[in-house]
């Protein structure tokens, strides 16, 4: 009885003030099922603290064009934003975006992993907090490689691959030996085809910004995979980015599949997939070098210097990225959907170990990325399967379209690659890094 | 002439064949929205399942689709409200009143419409943002009311040249202003034309997805933009994209079906003599 | 009998008594053409990047010129044709199908009815997302299915007929509006000279050349013009469906506009593409709504 009483009188005190000063923020997020989950469980901060949020759910490539606008007009929209490793550095450096250093201590920055925590800094302060992080790597049906006989090494080359691929394909049962993204877009075939160009001892730029696509490692990575996914892919690769290979594997189409770690707590999960308990996750593959070979994304939350709310988006912020939040998302949705790759606290936790197979081999990618030494030889950019330069995103997107043209067949290798090089280079003189 | 039996049959066939054939995606998407997202890409492509009612339940949870429902009602037919008020006078003068400018000044309203909205979003986006329109169901009405007036004054344009000059300029005799004009003689004649052109009008604003989703974040956000949080989000979707489609889909296609013998008296477009 | 009904009123009264009606509307499209317009040109000639102010200044022709070298700028062009061109063939062919059908008295016809104009209600977004994760999904598609039961194995539409898929979601829902518009016209086709056509033994092409196809010639042109305004902007269905791939193969004019515009923030190149469009839309306006409106005579 006195506890009720006590509750009733914690939830007056609580009510009263906010009533007064309570603020309403508006965040843009991207509708990823982790963010989702965030959506869901943030009327708890909402009560907490009195405040009021409004959601703006997008697509993520809408969501990226909304947001970018907004924050490039000053337009004032949001108070908390969603963007990736890519943007964070690139816009605040343009003074676009608040300083996240000054978070209470319980937030435990030295937390983070070192390798999301310093994509997301520049000059050591953080711009954007880490919701949840991701590396590439493989993964496999334990099942089909039993009963062909085969093992899935733990760092398997892209020779190995091709051979498991050809053995595990069989298009009368709709089984395909191997998935890999062909829709266009730069966060899409171009995340993957990066990774291989990276791990076949290629690069974007060489040191004096010059593009290096009509260069061997291109040419060999980029027939390489043209003739696996020509072998061994599904029908349709070419419009299939994340969301379609993940439905393809989970529906059991696929016996491999080199994607984002954050594929694994989906697959793992009995609801959305069918394969659930029989996947295994080995390392991304690799060929020339390990440089580069799996790739290190974050999905993170920032401010815009632009917002009138500050401190509540910024109060938001911290409760959104926090151990804390991680394990209410482990308590009241199950360990094995809570975020990802942003703290080591997660990685010591025994009860997420334990419901998540993946996560060794999701650690072990994300601490063997590294951004700023992406490739075999120098080069003056960080980014694994990005370059962190602004004129990245429309090169990244011409070029995966015209790789997305090279594996329907509809030109040659090299006559896609040339065409990429010369539209890269257009797009380097214009951007003025090119003479 | 009584068309024999087997003739009714075989265009009861064709009919019933032509109709499913082209019903078949909406009815297989509501279809779906019952599905289990497993059930939803199972192959072969299941007919019969344990219907379930969770997408929906989710798609609410996550959505604010009432508030994105009464954006849609109130911006379309708010902008078709107001461009129809404002067309009616211009569709009159050159309807009846033609001169030898007529001509162009019709082709050209009909040709702003031609501008490419994505080629003008930087203009048009700091316009708004300069005053204040920005995620507000004005600035939206306002940009509704004038993107589709060009089709409206068209529209009506053909409608009132159906109508005997003879009768205006009776009435114009009678000594009745343009408005008493229009008011009296015009709205009962062109009746039929004016719904079925301001139901064409609340059709499209309400499927316009370009404007809709560049220019709102909350307060004015419609359906369309409610459509794009469900259109590829991690993880197996198609069950609860289904849900959410449905959900855009049924209040306009409802709306649509009810007033459909309207639109059609109205679409005649001059082809009645 | 097509003639409109020359008004007769006074030549010099006319323009007094008329231009207080049309002065807001034409002031109000006005602004709306000319100011964003005008912008879009000013910009147009500007180094303005919105992801990256520094760039900055004035850029004279540049933006002109890497557009007009750009190679899929003569691909969009030549796509955006072949778009709008097969879809105004496959649905002025079917909506006369569909309105010679649905004249007919037939068991169930406005139930069958509404079926038929339901795809005109379903936004652009919805029916793209529909028909390509639900129905032209090469592995888990409905169409999949068919075509492998049938022995005919599953197309991969938007790999090996990108454009031919788009055509067909596009043509799905613009069939229904033609079907519409056109039926309402034959409702009005005088069944006198219709049964009168019969008992001199017109056969079904014959009654459809000579009786059916010149009643519907003023609905079809208005269709034509109708339907092109709106399909020059197609741009959800490319948007989900191809991204404007595989290669620039289903790139239009809109769609490489909407590129530079929000996916490179070129908003200087996207200005340069803007006023080429509005330049090509015009020219395409004034050859086709001349000869429409000459066949309409308004």
């Amino acid at each position: 009885m006195r506890l009720l009483k006590n509750a009733a009188f914690a939830a007056f005190l609580l009510a009263t003030p906010c009533a007064a000063s309570a603020t309403t923020i508006t965040i843009a997020t991207v509708n990823n099922s982790d963010m989702i989950i965030m959506q869901k469980l943030s009327q708890q901060w909402e009560k907490q603290t009195g405040n009021k949020i409004n959601w703006v759910v997008l697509e993520e490539n809408v969501l990226r064009q909304r947001v970018t606008t907004d924050i490039a007009t000053h337009g004032g929209q949001f108070d908390v934003i969603t963007i990736g490793s890519y943007e964070t550095p690139i816009w605040a450096k343009q003074g676009w975006l608040a300083p996240l250093d000054n978070f209470p201590a319980s937030y435990d920055y030295n937390d983070l992993l070192p390798q999301v925590r310093s994509a997301l800094s520049v000059g050591n302060k953080l711009y954007a907090a880490p919701f949840y992080a991701e590396s590439s790597f493989t993964m496999y049906r334990k099942d089909l490689f039993a009963k062909a006989g085969l093992t899935m090494p733990e760092q398997p080359t892209y020779a190995q691959i091709e051979q498991f691929a050809d053995k595990l394909t069989d298009k009368s049962k709709q089984q395909y030996g191997i998935c890999l993204r062909g829709k266009p877009g730069w966060g899409e075939n171009m995340a993957y085809l990066s990774t291989l160009v990276n791990t076949y001892g290629g690069s974007w730029f060489n040191m004096d910004w010059k593009p290096q696509l009509t260069t061997a490692p291109w040419e060999n990575a980029i027939n390489f995979y043209v003739n696996l996914m020509k072998k061994d892919g599904p029908p349709g690769a070419d419009s299939n980015g994340f969301n379609e290979n993940q439905a393809l594997f989970s529906t059991g189409h696929c016996a491999m599949w080199i994607d984002s770690t954050a594929a694994a707590g989906k697959l793992e999960d009995p609801t959305q997939s069918q394969v659930a308990g029989d996947i295994g996750f080995v390392k991304a593959p690799i060929a020339v070098t390990t440089h580069g070979a799996g790739w290190l994304w974050a999905w993170a939350l920032a401010v815009p210097s632009t917002t009138k709310h500050e401190k509540t988006a910024e109060s938001f912020i911290a409760w959104a990225t926090s151990q804390q939040y991680i394990d209410l998302v482990g308590k009241t949705e199950g360990w094995v959907v809570a975020p990802p790759g942003t703290r080591t606290s997660t990685y010591a936790n025994a009860d997420y170990l334990k419901a998540a197979p993946f996560a060794k081999a999701t650690i072990a990618a994300i601490n063997a990325a590294d951004p700023n030494h992406p490739t075999l030889n120098p080069v003056p950019y960080t980014g694994v399967q990005f370059v962190a330069i602004p004129p990245f995103q429309q090169i990244g997107t011409v070029v995966g379209q015209d790789m997305a043209g090279a594996l329907t067949g509809r030109s040659t290798v090299s006559a896609a690659l040339q065409s990429a090089q010369d539209s890269t280079t257009a797009a380097m003189k214009q951007a003025g890094y090119l003479k | 002439m009584k068309a024999s039996l087997a003739f009714r049959i075989w265009i009861s066939l064709l009919g019933w064949g032509a109709a499913l054939a082209m019903f078949f995606p909406v009815a297989w998407m509501v279809l779906t929205s019952f599905k289990t997202e497993i059930d939803a890409v199972a192959t072969p492509p299941l007919l019969f399942f344990h219907p379930t009612l969770q997408n929906y339940f989710q798609v609410n949870q996550l959505g604010d689709y009432a508030g994105a429902v009464w954006n849609s009602v109130v911006i379309s037919f708010g902008s078709t409200a107001i461009a129809i008020a404002l067309a009616m006078p211009a569709a009159y003068a050159m309807a009846f009143f033609p001169n030898r400018w007529t001509k162009d000044l019709l082709l050209w309203i009909l040709s702003t419409k031609m501008m490419p909205a994505v080629g003008v979003l930087m203009p048009i986006y700091l316009i708004c943002k300069s005053t204040g329109l920005l995620d507000t169901k004005t600035g939206l009405i306002a940009i509704m009311t004038l993107a589709n007036l060009p089709i409206i004054i068209w529209m009506l344009y053909t409608f009132f040249k159906e109508i005997p000059g003879d009768i205006i300029e009776a009435s114009r005799m009678d000594g009745a202003g343009a408005l008493a004009q229009i008011r009296v003689v015009l709205l009962p004649l062109a009746g039929p034309g004016i719904a079925s052109t301001g139901l064409l009008a609340v059709i499209l604003s309400w499927n316009e997805a370009f404007w809709s989703l560049n220019l709102t974040a909350v307060h004015a956000a419609p359906l369309t933009a409610f459509i794009v949080a469900f259109s590829s989000p991690q993880g197996l979707f198609w069950a609860k994209l289904s849900a959410a489609s449905t959900l855009a889909v049924a209040p306009i296609l409802v709306f649509g079906w009810m007033t459909q013998r309207q639109l059609v008296r109205g679409l005649t477009f001059g082809a009645v003599k | 009998m097509s003639g409109p009904q020359t008004p007769m009123a006074h030549r010099g009264t006319k323009l007094m008594r008329t231009w207080p009606l049309l002065t807001p509307v034409v002031f109000l499209l006005l602004v709306w053409s000319i100011v964003p317009l005008l912008m879009t040109l000013w910009f147009s000639f500007q180094r303005y990047n919105l992801v990256d102010p520094t760039i900055t200044g004035f850029a004279g022709f540049d933006n002109y010129k890497f557009l007009l070298e750009d190679p899929a700028m003569l691909a969009a062009i030549f796509n955006e044709v072949v778009l709008v061109g097969s879809v105004l063939a496959i649905t002025i062919v079917f909506g006369v199908a569909f309105a010679i059908l649905f004249d007919q008295e037939f068991w169930g016809r406005s139930i069958a009815r509404l079926f038929v104009i339901a795809p005109f209600f379903v936004m652009p977004t919805v029916s793209a997302l529909i028909w390509k994760n639900l129905l032209m999904n090469p592995v888990s598609g409905v169409f999949a299915w068919i075509t492998t039961k049938l022995g005919f194995g599953a197309i991969d539409w938007f790999t090996n007929y990108p454009m031919a898929g788009i055509v067909i979601i596009v043509a799905w829902q613009w069939i229904p509006f033609a079907t519409l518009i056109l039926l309402t016209a034959m409702q009005s086709l005088d069944r006198e000279q219709m049964e009168a056509a019969r008992m001199d033994a017109a056969r079904g092409p014959q009654l459809l050349r000579f009786v059916i196809m010149p009643h519907l010639a003023r609905p079809i042109s208005i269709l034509l013009m109708i339907e092109t305004i709106f399909l020059l902007a197609i741009f959800a269905e490319i948007f989900i469906t191809t991204s404007g791939g595989p290669g620039d193969a289903t790139t239009t004019l809109t769609y490489l506009i909407y590129l530079r515009a929000l996916v490179n923030f070129d908003v200087g190149g996207a200005s340069a593409g803007g006023v080429l469009a509005i330049i090509l839309a015009n020219i395409m306006a004034f050859f086709l709504v001349r000869t429409i409106a000459r066949n309409v005579n308004i």
